[in-house]
Formats: structure tokens, C-alpha cells, sequence
């Protein structure tokens, strides 16, 4: 068994940009494991623009973003293994992971979760019907596309309006399919609104809010679905179904969090985020074990992501500095207003930034962080939406380590 | 005539009001910064995008590399593009900023690659 300051488990955004920034804190017996054959990521399949506005100031695609820090890793030789896949992680740090040259284990000091996340399926949405070919997520039609030079169909339908599944619109359209429509259960789209505009709008792809897919036809091949409002309960309206021809039928129903390992540790997850509930250093449950990016919670934009394991990145070194892994105990509690935050717990020792999402689209809000009576720290936002992530900074001298931090958007 | 807009240029999304009129801009609000401004003037005149796509790739370890359009071209001539990327073949290796077709379809915009392919040894 070997050992290691700190495993990496992913070599996506979120695992680079933590080995970058450890390697230049001064902590260099590190290891990247990354499961594929190249590191990257899910973006090396996102080949549209719009990647690194925040960071570089120009607008990259996700292969262009993903290799600045690539070449990073590399211009600084930080140890990385590719096509090497964790398949157990302890609470104790004991890291196991499987390549086809065998059986590798390591003990770490620090372990550093970096997985991404997985798409939800028609499973997770249980849509009635047959289970012809033709019906994919969203990821899986654009890494046929992307990465294999495979054409799904040519006559689509897409269910969910997340961002994915809007870039896939423009992209399919491009390729000479046609996109029929874009068909969302909530009132409101789940995708950014710039998304909307040059994915749909541009090539007249309509958009259908508070509408599902309720029956899917075929046997072999998918050759229709039948689509029908829905209420405020989201149940579907009798009367108001149509029919529609098509081949194809994309799902972009969401993400949800990389959890096999997490659940095998033994770490608490948050339902709501449905990734590890963490303190304010991304520590979980399990001292010495830490998460960043979309395994921790699903972020929009990639830029956030590098952010976050820089951060995370920063705090393991402040751990390793202290010898002291933090206990959170105090506990930051959400309302209905709002769908989760991050972190979900605090020492109250450090200034930290609060990511969270709201339930619903509004405008002219201001996110209340208190104690009881007492603010501790407030933001205003001209216009919220639940497809962007907000955040705020949480001054810790302001907090009572006596009370949990409760949250509301007004 | 009152016209709304959503600004794509970054992932903040502003949502804009403008007034026009004889296809002139007298107003615009919502705005966050100029570069909303002078995304709905190009709207009025001539909307321009950028797209990304994919060129076949021979002798590489991927059958593809994904390419875009080194600066905006009109709205109208993104199918043309898609055209003549769809006749481009590189050999491996290609490397991101290799130009894989210059001045497409006549719009004086390049296609530029966006990830390295290694060639299979
Ligand atoms: C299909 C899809 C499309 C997306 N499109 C966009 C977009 O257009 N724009 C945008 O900003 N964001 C997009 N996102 C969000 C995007 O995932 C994040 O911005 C960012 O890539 C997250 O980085 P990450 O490092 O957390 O996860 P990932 O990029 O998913 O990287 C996780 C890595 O961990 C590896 N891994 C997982 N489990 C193991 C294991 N057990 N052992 C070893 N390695 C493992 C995976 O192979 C992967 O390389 C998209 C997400 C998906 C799923
Ligand atoms: S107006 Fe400025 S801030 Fe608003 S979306 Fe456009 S570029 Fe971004």
C-alpha cells in the first residue's frame, strides 16, 4: 500500500484545478485517478462556447477549458493515472481503484472527491410507455455525437429544457435533424435564459412550459410520443394531449451527484443537493475526506467548479498546516423558498461563500442569512432564477456558535 | 415599437427592453453593461453567431476533433458553415488552434480546432 497526501478521485474540472492548486501550496505528494483514457472530464463533450467567461475573460470551449489545466497538470508534473477506476474509499482513507493492470491501493492523508455527477434517466422520471430504441439522455446523445461522429435520430423531441438538452437542440438542428420541441414540466425553463435564446429561439425551436411526456410508442424504434399539460401538481391534464411523430425522444431531466463511493464511506448526504452534506472547508461527514464540483452539487457553470476545488484545495492545506480537521456543528438550514445551500453545516470559524439555488424563478430579492433576529449577512439580486446558482460571502465573526444560520429569499 | 431581448454574450442573460424605431434603437434598459447594448444594435442590422461543430479526423485515437468559428458570422450563413466543416478531413495529430478551414463558406471567419487528436501509433 502506498501513501499519498492526497488522492484525487476524477480528473474533470473539478479534480484538476484542486491538484493544480495543492501542487502549488506546496503539497506535492498527490495523485490524480481518473477513470477514462484522457482527463477532462464531461467537458471534453461540450464543445459549444461560453466556457471560461469568468476565469480566462474569453469564451472557450469545454475541450479548450478542460486543457488549460491539463497543461497545467503537466507543465508542473503532477502524478495522474488515466483508465484507473476508485471502486472503494473507507473512512479511514483507504483508497482502492482497479486498472487493467490490477489491483492498486493507497493511504491517504486527505481524500479529495471529484466524480461529477450522473444524468437522471427515464427511470428516475418513470414515463410510461413502451421501451423502444431511440430514447437517450441528453450526455449520451452528445457524446454519440461529440465523440463518436454518431447521429442519434432525425426526427426529435426533447423533454426537460436543461441546459444540456437546449445545446443539443441547436446542435442536432445544425446536424440536419429536426427538433420538433422542447417540452418542460415546470412553469419556468430549467436551462439559462441565454440558452433559450441562441439554442431554440434562434432556429424556431418551440418551447412548451408545464408540459410532459406521457406516453412513448414503438416497438423496436421510438416513433412518437404523446405530450400533455400538466397542472400545478404536475399531473397531467385530460383533454390537452397531442401526438408527435419522431424518431428520437433526448432527455434533460437533470443531474444528480456521483455517489457510489460517498454512500460506500459511510457519508451523510443532503437529499435536497443529494451530494455530501459538507462544512465550510468541504470536509463531509468523514474527517479528512472532502468534495468539489458536481459531485458535491451541480453547478451551471464550469468556472464555479474550478473555483470550488480551489477552495476546497486551499482548506486541506490549512487542515494539514493546523494538523486539525475542522468539526462543524452548527448547522445552516434552508427554507422553502429556497432548494438547498452549500455548505450545509459551519465551525463558524471562517468566512466562507454560501452557494445556493432558489426554488423559483423572482425578481428584486434579497437572501436573509440569520440567527434568530439577527442578520448576519444579506445580498440583493435583481433577478433569480433556479437554473444559476448564488452566492454570498458569510462573515464568521458575525456568527453565534450557539445557533444554526437559517436562510430565506424575500 | 417595444422589443424584448436577452443578451447571450455572457452567462448572466440580461433581460432588455428596447424601444425602436424605423429599426433604429432610441432605448434600451436591463442591460448590465455595454456590451448589451451593442449585441441588440447587431441584432437590429445583422445578428452574428458563432457555432461549434466537428471535423473528421483520419489515423487519430478519436474519429473527430471539434472545431468553432474564430470570431461571429451572420445568422443567415450558419448552415453554409455547417456545409463546408462537413467536407473537412484533417489528419492526426491536430493540435487546439490549428486553423482546420480558413475563411468558411466566405464569411472571413476560420475554423479553428478546439482539442488535441494524437495520431494512433
Ligand atoms: C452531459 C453534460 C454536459 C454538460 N454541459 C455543460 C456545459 O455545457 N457547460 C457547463 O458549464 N457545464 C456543463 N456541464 C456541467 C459540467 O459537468 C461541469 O461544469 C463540470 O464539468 C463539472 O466538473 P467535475 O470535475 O465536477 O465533473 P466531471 O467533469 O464530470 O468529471 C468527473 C470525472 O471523474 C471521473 N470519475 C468518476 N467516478 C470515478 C471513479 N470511481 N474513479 C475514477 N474516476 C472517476 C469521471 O470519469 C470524470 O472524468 C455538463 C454536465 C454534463 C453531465
Ligand atoms: S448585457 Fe453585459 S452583463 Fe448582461 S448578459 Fe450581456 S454581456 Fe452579460
Amino acid at each position: 500500500m502506498e501513501n499519498k497526501d492526497v488522492i484525487i478521485i476524477g480528473g474533470g474540472p473539478a479534480g484538476l484545478a484542486a491538484a493544480v492548486q495543492l501542487y502549488k501550496l506546496g503539497i506535492t505528494n498527490i495523485l490524480i485517478l481518473e477513470r477514462e483514457k484522457h482527463l477532462g472530464g464531461i467537458l471534453r463533450q461540450c464543445i459549444h462556447d461560453g466556457f471560461g467567461l469568468q476565469r480566462f475573460c474569453e469564451s472557450l470551449s469545454g475541450p479548450e477549458y478542460a486543457q488549460r489545466f491539463i497543461d497545467e497538470v503537466r507543465e508542473l508534473n503532477i502524478p495522474y493515472m488515466t483508465e484507473v477506476t476508485v471502486t472503494e474509499v473507507t473512512a479511514g482513507r483507504k483508497v482502492t481503484a482497479i486498472s487493467r493492470r490490477g489491483v492498486m491501493e493507497f493511504q491517504a492523508k486527505a481524500v479529495a472527491l471529484t466524480m461529477g455527477c450522473r444524468e437522471r434517466t427515464r427511470g428516475a422520471i418513470s414515463i410510461p410507455g413502451t421501451r423502444p430504441a431511440g430514447v437517450y439522455t441528453a450526455g449520451v446523445a452528445q457524446s454519440y455525437m461529440n465523440l463518436a461522429n454518431i447521429m442519434p435520430g432525425q426526427e426529435v423531441v426533447i423533454l426537460g429544457s436543461g441546459d444540456i438538452g437546449l445545446i443539443m437542440a441547436r446542435r442536432l438542428t445544425l446536424e440536419g435533424a429536426h427538433v420538433k420541441a422542447v417540452f418542460e414540466v415546470q412553469p419556468y425553463p430549467s436551462g439559462l435564459p441565454r440558452n433559450i435564446e441562441q439554442c431554440l429561439n434562434d432556429y424556431e425551436i418551440p418551447l412548451f412550459l408545464s408540459h410532459t411526456v406521457v406516453d412513448v410508442k414503438g416497438h423496436s424504434r421510438l416513433e412518437g410520443v404523446t405530450v400533455a399539460q400538466v397542472d400545478e401538481q404536475y399531473r397531467p391534464i385530460p383533454g390537452t394531449e397531442q401526438e408527435y411523430n419522431c424518431d428520437t425522444l433526448i432527455l434533460s431531466v437533470g443531474l444528480i451527484p456521483e455517489n457510489e463511493l460517498s454512500l460506500g464511506a459511510g457519508l451523510t448526504l443532503d437529499s435536497r443537493t443529494k451530494g455530501a452534506v459538507v462544512d465550510e472547508d468541504y470536509q463531509t461527514s468523514c474527517t479528512g475526506i472532502f468534495a468539489a464540483g458536481n459531485v458535491l452539487q451541480v453547478h451551471d457553470l464550469v468556472d464555479f467548479v474550478s473555483i470550488e476545488a480551489e477552495r476546497m484545495a486551499l482548506s486541506i492545506q490549512e487542515c494539514f498546516l493546523s494538523s486539525q480537521f475542522g468539526n462543524a456543528e452548527i448547522e445552516i438550514v434552508v427554507d422553502a423558498s429556497i432548494s438547498y445551500s452549500v455548505p450545509q453545516k459551519t465551525t463558524g470559524k471562517k468566512d466562507f461563500t454560501l452557494s445556493l439555488r432558489p426554488k423559483r424563478p423572482g425578481r428584486n430579492c434579497t437572501v436573509f442569512v440569520k440567527q434568530e433576529n439577527v442578520t448576519i449577512a444579506r445580498k440583493k439580486f435583481a433577478k433569480v432564477l433556479p437554473a444559476e446558482m448564488i452566492q454570498l460571502a458569510i462573515p464568521a465573526e458575525r456568527i453565534d456558535p450557539e445557533k444554526k444560520l437559517e436562510i430565506t429569499l424575500i | 415599437m417595444r422589443r424584448e431581448y436577452t443578451c447571450i454574450i455572457c452567462p448572466i442573460g440580461c433581460d432588455m427592453t428596447a424601444e425602436i424605431e424605423d429599426n433604429e434603437m432610441v432605448s434600451l434598459v436591463g442591460n448590465n453593461c455595454a456590451k448589451g447594448r451593442v449585441y441588440v444594435q447587431q441584432e437590429l442590422t445583422n445578428p452574428i453567431r458563432t457555432i461549434a461543430t466537428s471535423v473528421l479526423v483520419k489515423g487519430g485515437e478519436l474519429p473527430l476533433a471539434s472545431v468553432r468559428l474564430n470570431k461571429p458570422v451572420p445568422k443567415a450563413s450558419l448552415f453554409k458553415v455547417m456545409a463546408e466543416a462537413k467536407k473537412v478531413i484533417l489528419l492526426a495529430p491536430v493540435r487546439i488552434g490549428q486553423v482546420a478551414l480558413q475563411n468558411v463558406a466566405g464569411t472571413g471567419a476560420d475554423l479553428v480546432v478546439t482539442k488535441h487528436v494524437d495520431a494512433i501509433h
